[in-house]
């Protein structure tokens, strides 16, 4: 507590960076965090664009389901959704002064993750076994690429989530306000980790 | 811990005694600053923290301005050695040696070395000189400065920014340590020439993955900082044009990076995984088919490439316009003209740059219908950039300019724009382009825009804003003699490029042997010339070099003469604070705005020519005739 009230005298004070700006009615996380999504969409934009295009190009071009793993990726979906209701109640659960079922919520959705990526890990090892690599086909290549990138992506919230459940839980003492602002941050990236995953299970399993 | 009571102090909850010796503190801290200047109450933070990881976006500004001009003279000298042997083809210089016996052997540059220089002068240029000197340094320094904040949104993220570009410049420079060199496929790396490219092209990628997070980072950062920190009162339609360009150069960057990292990760899976992206079935290399599973695309990367890269050309331009105008509107003594038909235009030219790109593939065969779309796009996005000239030229009409030397470099920016943009028009018409496209006329048309006019415009934000930095004024004298010399001797370099492009030399080649053969008067003519012209250019900077690193070093030794608004602006950066600006939170009081930017020669008030944005009239009773009201200016606080 001393190192809080020593560290407020010399740490520079930002406006807006905890409650909303009137005129805007954004505190700077939240803006911040939907423009860093707006650069997500053109990024995963980018890489959909692609795919079509070679895709339409090709004479021929494999079916997912006729090969991947079509159920554990239909579990991994739900697994997803669900993730992105933890952690709706978690942020919910942190407004209503409750920092003990924030955490756990927190929890949840780091638990979620996990499954996700465990599961992912069984499909890569299993195309592996098969002798299917990014180099195989374009489809391959395709697939391991967005998934790849989309598993990075998990993997961050992940880490995000490890930090704010253990050691950034701490600022719920100092400053709630900020605390339950950096969960629904994170909440909104997550929301958008899930709804790649929305668009890249049908475009690569299921057409 | 039982029985503790919590308490809420302004936006957050406390434990009640915690608040007490919180209090305390503020007490000993404010009763510091009252007796000993605004720093004496902070803990001295450490060495590093302060010069090296520092959060302060005014010497993370620095920081970015030193390593970018660093660059910038890096990059130069790489063109300089092209030049070199572009002016004398065959003829063995012993500055060449310093390429190393692999590069230039005997001191004859090899042609696949000069590609190399070629691709890395044209990264270096772009991505770490330019686009930090104009957004990193000028934005970082200036924008919060302007806008009446304390610092930047997210100090930590700022800082991020630097280092991620300067890490992402280390690997640009490392790369020319490895085995085949550097990246040698152009700086847009096309593919699949850069897929079959030696290890260098794999540094080159991951540096710009680098470059790619900083400019992210940045872009976030500027965004939210120029919406959300406005001082109260600073309407979007009192922002200074500067802070305008940045926004919109912040949102391209924001929003073009990106598919260029979706492209560099395409094309790192296509040279470390062997994956087929971008390469089509039954390429031959030296005789032989790849074996790759093939069915790719090398147009796919040049679609994204362009996504980014045409953007990435207003990235270039906009802040320079930004600062052009500012030194403008300051020196012409006038309120720019036409503020808010410019403030439309460079957002037009925001959103209509994401739908030009294609006019860089004409020669690609990707259809006729197409490549209508994007000639009658880029036609289009030509109107606002001259409305942005036309009306920086119309600021001048009438005015009693002030020839100062940013003031200089300022109004040379506008003909040299000019010739760039003009220059630019048969390129982007599909069947003109058919002639002039892979010329020296697309050099030379490119450099118009980048060389006399953005790192023009750079210098006159360098020249106008040195006092702000240091608090000492740049040496007039020597500066127009950089500015002279400057001019003169990049014209030399760049104008016979158009002659030489149009008599059909290509930009690739340095010695076309026979294949000059249609051209040997225009190269004969006008090489060693253009050769000259820049070792020429090399000499005029250094008056600029020594006059910068002279005032540098006296500031430091705690010599500041300038007075603290010593060009009489009316903006924020120079009226509410001090120069250099106050460490810690910039402003000892954020200002309040009352009016917009650019109030000269008001007629409401006559003590001075200028009324800056911040300084409160006294309120006069309303006069029926509707006469002078009685000018008392009130400073808001003096500093």
């Amino acid at each position: 507590m001393e190192a809080h009230a020593h560290g407020a005298a010399h740490e520079l004070e930002i406006p807006y960076n905890v409650h909303p700006r009137p005129d805007t009615g954004l505190y700077n996380a939240k803006l911040g965090i939907w423009l860093f999504l707006a650069s997500e969409v053109m990024l995963f934009g980018a890489l959909f664009s692609s795919l079509i295009l070679l895709r339409t190009a090709a004479p021929t071009w494999p079916r997912g389901w006729t090969f991947l793993n079509v159920p554990l990726a239909t579990v991994n979906t739900f697994v997803l959704i669900a993730s992105s209701v933890t952690v709706v109640l978690a942020w919910a659960n942190l407004r209503l002064g409750n920092l003990k079922w924030g955490r756990l919520f927190i929890a949840g959705t780091l638990l979620c993750a996990l499954i996700f990526l465990v599961n992912k890990g069984f499909e890569y090892h299993h195309e592996f076994e098969m002798h299917r690599y990014p180099r195989t086909s374009n489809f391959m290549a395709t697939y391991f690429t967005m998934t790849g990138l989309h598993g990075l992506h998990v993997l961050g919230g992940v880490v995000v989530f490890l930090y704010f459940l253990f050691p950034g839980a701490k600022m719920w003492k100092t400053d709630r306000a900020r605390y339950t602002n950096r969960i629904e941050v994170a909440g909104l990236y997550w929301h958008f980790v899930d709804l790649v995953w929305i668009f890249l299970f049908p475009t690569l399993y299921l057409l | 811990m039982a029985q503790r009571k919590q308490i809420r102090v302004g936006t957050q909850w406390m434990y009640a005694d915690e608040a007490y010796r919180a209090l305390k503190e503020a007490e000993r801290v404010m009763k510091q600053e009252e007796q000993g200047g605004h720093e004496a109450g902070h803990p001295p933070q450490s060495w590093i923290r302060r010069y090296v990881f520092s959060t302060d976006h005014k010497w993370i500004g620095i920081q970015y301005g030193f390593t970018a001009l660093c660059f910038l003279l890096f990059g130069f000298s790489l063109m300089l050695l092209m030049r070199l042997q572009l002016g004398w083809p065959g003829h063995a210089f012993s500055l060449m040696k310093v390429l190393g016996e692999g590069r230039a052997p005997g001191g004859v540059l090899l042609p696949e070395a000069y590609n190399q220089l070629g691709a890395m002068h044209g990264t270096i240029m772009v991505f770490l000189a330019i686009v930090p000197l104009a957004v990193g340094a000028f934005g970082n320094y200036v924008v919060p400065l302007q806008i009446g904040a304390p610092d930047m949104a997210f100090p930590k993220l700022n800082m991020t920014s630097y280092w991620c570009y300067f890490v992402g410049g280390v690997i640009m420079l490392a790369s020319f340590a490895v085995p085949g060199g550097t990246a040698n496929s152009g700086w847009t790396s096309y593919a699949p020439l850069s897929i079959i490219a030696t290890e260098g092209q794999t540094w080159w990628l991951f540096g710009m993955v680098f470059l790619i997070t900083s400019s992210l980072l940045g872009s976030v950062n500027f965004i939210v900082t120029i919406i959300q920190l406005r001082a109260k009162g600073l309407t979007f339609m009192r922002l200074p044009f500067f802070v305008w360009a940045q926004l919109v150069t912040s949102f391209l960057l924001l929003l073009a990076f990106p598919p260029l990292e979706a492209a560099a990760v395409l094309q790192l899976m296509d040279r470390l995984a062997h994956t087929s992206f971008f390469m089509p079935s039954g390429l031959v290399v030296s005789g032989q088919v790849l074996a790759i599973a093939g069915g790719g695309n090398p147009l796919l990367w040049q679609h994204l490439f362009w996504f980014l890269a045409h953007p990435e050309v207003y990235v270039l331009i906009l802040p320079g316009m930004g600062i052009v105008a500012e030194v403008i509107a300051n020196n012409t003594r006038k309120p720019l003209w036409g503020y808010r038909s410019m403030v439309g235009s460079v957002v037009f030219i925001g959103f209509m740059s994401f739908v030009v790109w294609a006019h860089h593939m004409f020669l690609t065969g990707m259809g006729t219908l197409i490549s209508a779309f994007f000639q009658t796009t880029t036609m289009i996005i030509s109107i606002p950039s001259v409305i942005i000239l036309s009306a920086l030229f119309l600021s001048l009409w009438g005015a009693s300019i002030r020839f100062t030397t940013p003031m200089l470099f300022a109004l040379a920016f506008l003909p040299m724009f000019g010739i760039g943009g003009l220059t630019g028009l048969p390129l982007g018409l599909a069947t003109a382009d058919l002639h002039l496209h892979d010329t020296m006329y697309v050099i030379g048309h490119f450099h118009y825009v980048v060389a006399p006019g953005t790192i023009f415009a750079m210098f006159a934000g360098i020249y106008y804003w040195f006092p702000k930095v240091t608090g000492r004024k740049l040496n007039d004298f020597w500066g127009k003699v950089h500015f002279w010399g400057s001019l003169i001797f990049i014209n030399g370099v760049f104008f016979p490029m158009f002659y030489q492009g149009l008599a059909g030399v290509s930009r690739r080649l340095y010695d076309g042997g026979i294949q000059y053969a249609h051209a040997k008067a225009a190269v004969e003519a006008t090489n060693p010339f253009m050769s000259v012209s820049a070792l020429c250019l090399l000499a005029m900077q250094v008056p600029f070099i020594l006059n910068f690193f002279y005032n540098v070093i006296a500031a430091m030794l705690g010599k500041r003469t300038a007075e603290p608004n010593l060009w009489h602006a009316t903006t924020l950066e120079w009226a509410a604070t001090t120069s250099p600006p106050l460490a810690h939170g910039n402003f000892a009081v954020l200002p309040v705005v009352q009016r917009g930017p650019y109030e000269y020669n008001t007629p409401e008030y006559t003590e001075a020519d200028f009324l800056p944005q911040h300084v409160v009239l006294a309120e006069a009773p309303p006069t029926p005739s509707g006469g002078l009201l009685p000018a008392t200016a009130v400073a808001q606080r003096e500093m």
